[in-house]
């Protein structure tokens, strides 16, 4: 077996916003797909097992690992990456507060985070500090910078629905000022 | 070292602006080593067997190579004779392993091939014939009398433990302890285990290497590029000059990107074929490259009746791995603090690194101290109660007191340490009792800063006032980009957008030892701070030049210039971009700033160089324990780290936070597990658990101690470390307020704390703090 003797196909699907087609080995995963078919390397790979969520795609809408998916079950379906995030205005609310919040250290894992952050908002605009933390349990980081990663998705959250102002960082560094379950908004 | 300013922060130097490379990191743009194109580049599998140490009997790679696109498969007979090795304390690990491998995942052959899949599927075909050989994996196997061998003795001849698996004997201490055992009024003693746990950075270790000219190019999400290059310059016998690291910012390092691992496998495949080769390791693979050492320590503490601490005796044994890599270095360091923070008359420590058939062990944040400050500091805790002295009072009545030198001959106390103690005291709430069922503990931990360094920096200020800082530092998510922009633009008054900060290039940007021991806000900072010096000292010629005023009654600080009236009425300022745009005349061109910031070695030192600073945190936490199954809920867990100076509001938080949670995964659930083959059988994400948003206490507080007491930059201290250092004694400690249970071994498992609530003695009382 060698690489040009894998059976490809054409895989087609419309990948951030755009209809987009490669020739692509028919075993790939969608991770390695977008990774080295389409040069989208946002997308992280790790643990290759959907333990880690730093492959983290939406499909559909739906945030999957997308080491766990062939790349040709998402033929014709319709995907986000993390460059896909950003819109023709700048950057998506998620984004401007992961940045504002130092939610990002190493960042290795913030794309993953920031989809699956995108994927729970989509089902849960108002989302409280136990849903983040619940939406996010898939996703490791281990510069740990997960306070500031949930304040971040809080305050995207009540900035897409453009209630009050989000904090500034200099407010961040009273821990009394995080959130809790009681607090967040709804 | 260079004495730094302690003029307090303005507006810039300890605000929170965004991180320097945080609009990267968001939108995916971020390239670590793995995201970077090298046209032509070979991928390079390992090839492993599955068990921890064999006899290499022999190797056919005939079916391998009839895969076409298969270009190279490496083995030790490829390699020079005799096999190059390397290693930052001893060249002690091969290229790739000769004759025996010593550790699960050691590997003995290497397939370069066309695609991935081709050189999975090529490695997989590699038939390796080996006989499998007894192994040791523990302490008791390794220290046994007729252990095998780990380490072939002809590595160390005439070291007379050559015969033995332990790799180096450590001996400190002050004072007459056989004296002080006997006029001790309270003696308490227990021994504690640390187990091995990985640094599992989210990127996996990725490796390239291409021939470049007449010399090579070698990328590496590696946290000392210079000394990578010393490694490969040495093992190629090239000149540093034709040996070009580039080293992109690490997706997470903790320790584990210190030191060359495949880099010079990758080397010499690459000259061999004379191709670009490329390597990112599974995680799987990361298991089986580094992780923390493993400690066992027994403390025997001796107390007078008032709770002053008399004398101290350690004992640790530190289980590294196959090949030293920079584990001894951690077992000196961890254990020369044993005494912590505080003053001991009579202090006595025995610690020894002893080799076995597992992983290299090798750097891991907090560098040693964490094992044994679990021991210690839980130590403390248990004598607490035997003394009914209340734990923070028996911590107050020892610590040194700032100036102080607690431990001869090094670096006094450099914090007013009590005052971090009182604030997580006070912040948790110390003196009311916990709600029923609940518990409390509390602990410190200490940690010697950098006892060597040097940094160089350039600073070039532009002609239209922009900034940019060469520095040789590891940005591997502490943020020392934004640090370094942050002390530019503050010295220059360039706004921060404007500052860029050029890293990982050996062959552009100036010498640093390496990013490691919280160093580099401290060492790199002063380099750019004496580089901007340089700088305002020019500007400062150059504007007695255009305002024709001397020199004498020109300051330049903050950014502006500042002419003193000859009558003394008021000062004129300008910006200092305004003096340089019109110093520089018609050519235009910049002002170039060359720093140098120094930690000097001290050979008769123990650790060869005092303590550049000291890393002091408290922790408390207050947690409840579910009886019935074991599992621990943190409910709540403060910090107080005494940072000198935070530069960085936010990003001092996140480093506090984020050590606090990374230790709460070797407190409450990660370590290895072997099987009878000494074969790691929890290798990768599934099986081997670290702290998810699921696991985070229900409410973590941080606090930082500012009294401008560092020697960095604005009295700044490195401070990456200090809040993973005594996160498991705190919580151990308040496991048995909350259940009466003491337990000394590590994870605190809900399995084991399940176990240890089954086996409580009755009539054992929770609280009793």
């Amino acid at each position: 077996m060698s690489a040009d003797e894998s059976p490809t196909a054409i895989l087609r699907l419309t990948l951030n916003g755009r209809a987009r087609s490669a020739t692509v080995a028919q075993h790939r995963t969608l991770l390695d797909a977008l990774r080295f078919d389409f040069g989208l390397t946002g997308t992280k790979e790790c643990c290759l097992v959907g333990e880690c969520g730093a492959c983290t795609v939406l499909l559909d809408g739906r945030g999957v690992d997308s080491c766990l998916v062939l790349a040709f079950e998402a033929d014709g379906a319709d995907v986000v990456t993390v460059e896909g995030l950003a819109g023709d205005e700048g950057l998506d609310p998620l984004q401007q507060a992961f940045l504002d919040h130092g939610a990002a250290q190493c960042g290795f894992c913030i794309p993953g985070q920031l989809v699956a952050a995108r994927a729970l908002l989509e089902v849960n605009p108002a989302p409280t500090r136990a849903d983040v933390e619940e939406g996010l349990a898939g996703n490791l980081c281990r510069c740990a910078g997960y306070e500031q990663i949930v304040e971040a998705v809080l305050d995207a959250a009540t900035r897409a629905a453009g209630r009050g102002t989000h904090r500034s960082p200099e407010s961040l560094a009273d821990p009394a000022a995080t959130p809790d379950a009681t607090t967040a908004p709804q | 070292m260079t004495t730094a300013t302690t003029a307090p922060p303005d507006g810039l130097v300890g605000a929170s602006p965004n991180r320097s490379g945080g609009i990267e990191r968001v939108t995916g743009r971020q390239a670590y080593v793995a995201d970077m194109p090298l046209e032509g580049a070979l991928h390079v599998r390992l090839v492993t067997v599955p068990v921890a140490r064999a006899r290499i009997l022999s190797i056919d790679a005939a079916a391998a190579f009839q895969l076409p696109g298969v270009a190279l498969v490496m083995t030790a007979a490829d390699l020079p004779d005799p096999m190059p090795r390397f290693g930052p304390q001893f060249r002690d690990r091969p290229v790739l392993a000769i004759g025996e491998t010593k550790f699960h995942g050691d590997p003995v052959a290497a397939v370069a091939a066309e695609t991935l899949d081709l050189a999975e599927a090529a490695a997989a075909l590699v038939k390796v014939d080996y006989e499998q050989l007894p192994a040791v994996v523990t302490l008791e196997d390794a220290l046994a009398p007729d252990a095998p061998l780990v380490q072939d003795p002809a590595l160390r001849s005439g070291d007379p433990l050559a015969a033995t698996n332990v790799l180096r004997e450590h001996r400190y201490g002050w004072g007459d302890v056989d004296a002080a055992r006997l006029g001790a009024d309270v003696i308490v003693e227990g021994t504690y285990d640390f187990p091995m746990v990985t640094q599992f950075a989210i990127e996996c270790h990725g490796f390239m290497a291409a021939p470049d000219g007449d010399g090579i190019a070698i990328w590496s999400s590696i946290q000392h590029p210079y000394w990578l290059q010393r490694v490969i310059a040495s093992l190629l016998e090239l000149p540093l000059a034709k040996v070009r690291v580039y080293a992109p910012d690490p997706g997470g390092a903790f320790g584990g990107k210190q030191h060359a691992k495949y880099e010079p496998l990758l080397a010499f495949m690459a000259r061999r074929a004379d191709r670009p080769m490329r390597l990112v390791l599974s995680l799987e693979e990361t298991f089986q490259a580094v992780r923390r050492g493993a400690w066992r320590v027994h403390v025997r503490s001796g107390f007078q009746a008032d709770g002053r601490l008399a004398f101290r005796e350690v004992d640790a044994d530190c289980l590294i791995g196959a090949y030293a890599d920079i584990a001894d270095r951690t077992v000196v360091k961890g254990s020369y603090t044993s005494a912590g923070p505080y003053v001991i008359p009579a202090v006595r420590i025995n610690a020894r690194s002893v080799l076995s058939h597992t992983v290299p062990s090798t750097a891991f944040r907090g560098f040693g101290n964490p094992q044994q400050i679990w021991a210690t500091e839980s130590n403390l805790d248990e004598a607490a109660r035997v003394l009914s002295i209340d734990p923070v009072e028996l911590r107050l009545r020892n610590l040194a007191s700032r100036g102080q030198e607690f431990i001869p001959g090094d670096t006094p106390a450099d914090g007013i340490w009590a005052e971090s103690l009182q604030r997580a005291a006070e912040r948790i709430g110390w003196t009311s009792p916990p709600s029923a069922g609940r518990g409390r503990g509390i602990a410190v931990g200490l940690k010697s800063g950098p006892t060597t360094g040097l940094s160089y920096a350039t600073v070039r200020l532009l002609v239209d006032g922009s900034v940019v800082v060469a520095a040789g530092t590891s940005d591997m998510g502490q943020g020392a980009r934004t640090i370094f922009a942050q002390i530019a633009a503050h010295e220059l008054g360039a706004p921060l957008g404007w500052v860029s900060v050029v890293m990982g290039d050996t062959a552009v940007v100036p010498y640093d030892q390496q990013t490691s021991a919280s160093r580099s806000s401290v060492l790199m900072g002063n380099a750019i701070l004496a580089a901007c010096r340089e700088i305002q000292s020019k500007v400062r010629a150059m504007a007695a030049r255009l305002e024709d005023v001397p020199e004498a009654r020109i300051t330049v600080d903050a950014g502006r210039v500042r002419l003193a009236a000859e009558d003394g009425g008021d000062a004129r300022e300008l910006p200092i971009a305004d003096i340089v745009a019109r110093g520089l005349g018609r050519l235009g061109g910049e002002v170039i700033g060359l720093g140098e910031s120094r930690k000097e070695a001290d050979p008769d030192h123990p650790l060869g160089g005092t303590s550049a600073f000291y890393e002091f945190n408290c922790t408390a936490v207050e947690l409840a324990v579910d009886e019935a199954t074991g599992d621990i809920t943190i409910l709540r867990h403060v910090i107080v780290s005494d940072v000198g100076r935070a530069l960085h509001g936010a990003q001092v938080r996140g480093q506090d936070e984020g050590a606090a949670i990374m230790g709460l995964g070797h407190t409450l659930m990660e370590h290895y597990l072997f099987d009878d083959e000494g074969r790691i059988r929890n290798l990768g994400a599934i099986d081997y658990k670290i702290p998810t948003t699921l696991d985070l206490p229900r409410r973590i507080e941080s606090e930082v101690v500012e009294n401008g007491d560092g020697p960095g930059p604005y009295g700044a201290k490195g401070m990456s470390e200090g809040a993973l250092l005594c996160v498991a004694p705190a919580v151990a400690a308040a496991l048995r307020d909350a259940t009466g249970v003491t337990i000394r071994d590590l994870p605190l498992s809900p399995e084991r704390v399940w176990r240890a609530l089954q086996e409580r003695e009755p009539g054992v009382e929770a609280g009793a703090r």
